[in-house]
């Protein structure tokens, strides 16, 4: 079901580097490797998404975050798509087709928020919340966005990469070395 | 934060409701949201403000015999009856995913290996088909032959593992010293592979660590003889029990609808009664070329998730007597210098030999830029491993998919309503390894 009356204005003035930039879900689309690889938009997100359940991509089965701040390579995203720091990333799985698909979305530093799939795939909430503990991505509607791994009262989010893994105090609450 | 059970956006100009899985979870009201501040400061039999003077909270962990680990459950009493409950975790976070960031690709393994330390050949195994995935090379198949082997054999102990502890929770105090004993035997056919019981670094990105040593055949057969035997005590001693089913039976259901929405995996999907075993759905390695059976439940309980395991063992060990007859010839990895070390011998005759052991143990190989997520069916459900490489020789991003971590939140909605007792049967079926919970 691919829905090609998506919001992308301006397709062809691109980079001709691929004849026709392949659509679905109203995402740009790309393969790494043998996988594909669909790029919503962060406002697009949540539609995408149900696009993707009433299409019978019946689980999401993986929530994770990637933060590019030091990346030296080459960004593997198609031409259009504008790379931000951060980005989000969900795998879905359909139990009538066998395949996976997998959506990642471009979340910028200075607004680090997207909205919540919960109330789309409920769950993403463990996910979710392990990725706003470990990289500080907020979301939006998620029912109890609150740190999963790390203690509550911690400071920072440690998988990002300006998060220094030198010689950290540790910090526990009440003890006399922590700040 | 406030959740909008209906959310509708008109971003794209659609004014149709968004599709959402949300009604399917009809209990998603007995998850426990209160932060653990908030808990501490309500003192010990307090009751629950604004929820009259029925509830009260109740800590069962961290250090609980029947919380595997360090899991920590934060349950509402009302009497006896658990209303909400929230899983408290991360008493073992040591961030893994951070310091595999720091490792090379061929260190890899001996991060991975300790997330899931009851089936640790499926973190490696994981681990090693992403990086496979991205260096896009072709293992050779006897290397993909004994990862097989290696992989059901982990299943059967981690399975062997379960019955344990499951016995051990309800009472068949007994059948804790018979699954540790038959479980002892699987990891003692490990420790003549790899050499080590547990955390074995043995599954790497190439292939296998050593090849197959002599005599494994024999050893291996004869566990598969000494299993089915015991599997039938095992019935004996519980499945046909009155007071096992008693115990067991219709306690923490869940219905298919509410595994699909809370993304279960493995053998509490499949209780559900769906069909979903990765091994069959999307095969990896070479299931495709062995007969089994996906074990499926209908009742989506806790004796559900127990027969499920235990007839897993069985077909596991259907699986691994067609592996030994299969058992290919040939490399057990792949002989591409560039990522394969060279055989200890030839480093003494060869300047060659010397230069690419001396380049992949101190720089490591390097790893073409992309990313790639590839899941393997571990003994608890889809264990997955994203990774994202800029090209150089360590993942700039390495993530696990444990399936523990995501079966435990299902966790609230078997429990909801149920009596206390029925917990321990609860947290025991869903058979979380607390290493790959917090990872």
């Amino acid at each position: 079901m691919a829905d090609d009356s998506g919001s992308e204005p301006g397709e062809e003035v691109a980079t001709p580097r691929q004849p026709e930039a392949e659509m679905a879900y109203g995402c740009l689309v790309s393969y790494s490797r043998r996988q594909k690889v669909i790029h919503p938009t962060r406002d697009r997100w949540l539609r995408t998404a149900s696009d993707l359940l009433e299409d019978g991509w019946n689980m999401c089965v993986d929530v994770t975050s990637v933060d590019f701040l030091s990346y030296e390579g080459r960004r593997q995203v198609p031409a259009d798509v504008a790379t931000e720091r951060f980005e989000v990333v969900a795998s879905f799985v359909s139990y009538e087709k066998r395949e996976r698909i997998r959506a990642r979305v471009q979340v910028p530093a200075d607004d680090a928020t997207l909205d919540s799939l919960y109330s789309i795939y409920p769950g993403t909430d463990v996910l979710e919340r392990e990725v706003y503990d470990l990289m500080g991505i907020e979301f939006v509607g998620h029912p109890d966005l609150s740190r999963i791994l790390m203690p509550e009262h911690w400071e920072g989010h440690p998988l990002r990469k300006d998060f220094d893994t030198g010689a950290i105090p540790v910090q526990f609450k009440g003890s006399p070395a922590s700040r | 934060m406030t959740v909008t059970e209906n959310p509708t956006t008109n971003d794209d100009g659609a004014d149709r409701p968004l599709a959402s899985q949300l009604h399917l979870l009809p209990r998603r009201n007995s998850v426990l949201r209160m932060s653990e501040v908030r808990a501490a400061e309500l003192a010990d039999g307090d009751p629950i403000e604004g929820e009259g003077d029925q509830t009260m909270l109740v800590n069962m962990g961290p250090s609980h015999p029947s919380t595997h680990g360090v899991l920590r459950l934060m349950l509402e009493m009302d009497g006896e009856t658990v209303r909400r409950s929230k899983p408290v975790i991360g008493y073992l976070h040591t961030g893994m995913e951070k310091t595999g960031e720091n490792l090379t690709y061929l260190q890899g393994p001996t991060n991975v290996t300790r997330m899931d330390y009851a089936a640790p050949f499926f973190n490696e195994l994981a681990f090693s088909l992403a990086v496979e995935e991205l260096l896009q090379v072709e293992i050779p198949e006897r290397a993909t032959w004994i990862r097989m082997l290696m992989s059901e054999l982990n299943r059967i102990s981690s399975h062997l593992l379960f019955m344990a502890t499951n016995g051990m929770d309800l009472g068949a105090v007994s059948m804790m010293i018979y699954g540790w004993r038959e479980r002892e035997q699987v990891l003692r056919f490990f420790e003549m592979v790899t050499g080590l019981r547990m955390n074995h670094n043995y599954i790497r990105p190439g292939g296998v660590a050593a090849d197959l040593p002599d005599g494994w055949r024999d050893e291996v057969l004869a566990l598969m003889d000494m299993l089915p035997p015991r599997l039938e005590e095992y019935d004996t001693l519980m499945t046909g029990q009155p007071i096992w089913r008693d115990r067991l039976q219709g306690v923490g259901t869940l219905t298919p609808e509410e595994a699909i929405a809370l993304s279960a995996t493995g053998p509490i999907l499949r209780s559900t009664g769906v069909t979903w075993d990765l091994r069959r759905d999307m095969p990896y390695l070479a299931y495709d070329q062995v007969d089994f059976d996906v074990v499926v439940g209908s009742y989506g309980d806790c004796f559900d998730r127990y027969a499920i395991r235990l007839n897993e063992i069985r077909e596991s060990i259907r699986i691994v007597r067609q592996i030994v007859e299969k058992m290919p010839k040939g490399d057990y990895r792949v002989q591409d210098t560039k990522v394969t070390p060279p055989p200890r011998a030839r480093i003494d005759e060869s300047m060659e030999a010397l230069i690419h052991h001396f380049k992949i143990f101190t720089e490591g190989f390097k790893v073409p830029e992309g990313e790639a997520y590839v899941a393997v069916e571990s003994p608890r459900g889809e264990l997955g491993c994203y990774l994202v490489s800029d090209g150089s020789s360590k993942p700039y991003r390495m993530h696990f998919r444990g399936p523990s971590f995501v079966n435990l939140q299902s966790m609230s909605h078997m429990m909801a309503d149920s009596l206390l007792a029925d917990c321990v049967a609860t947290i025991s079926s869903v058979d979380p390894i607390l290493g790959e919970v917090d990872r």
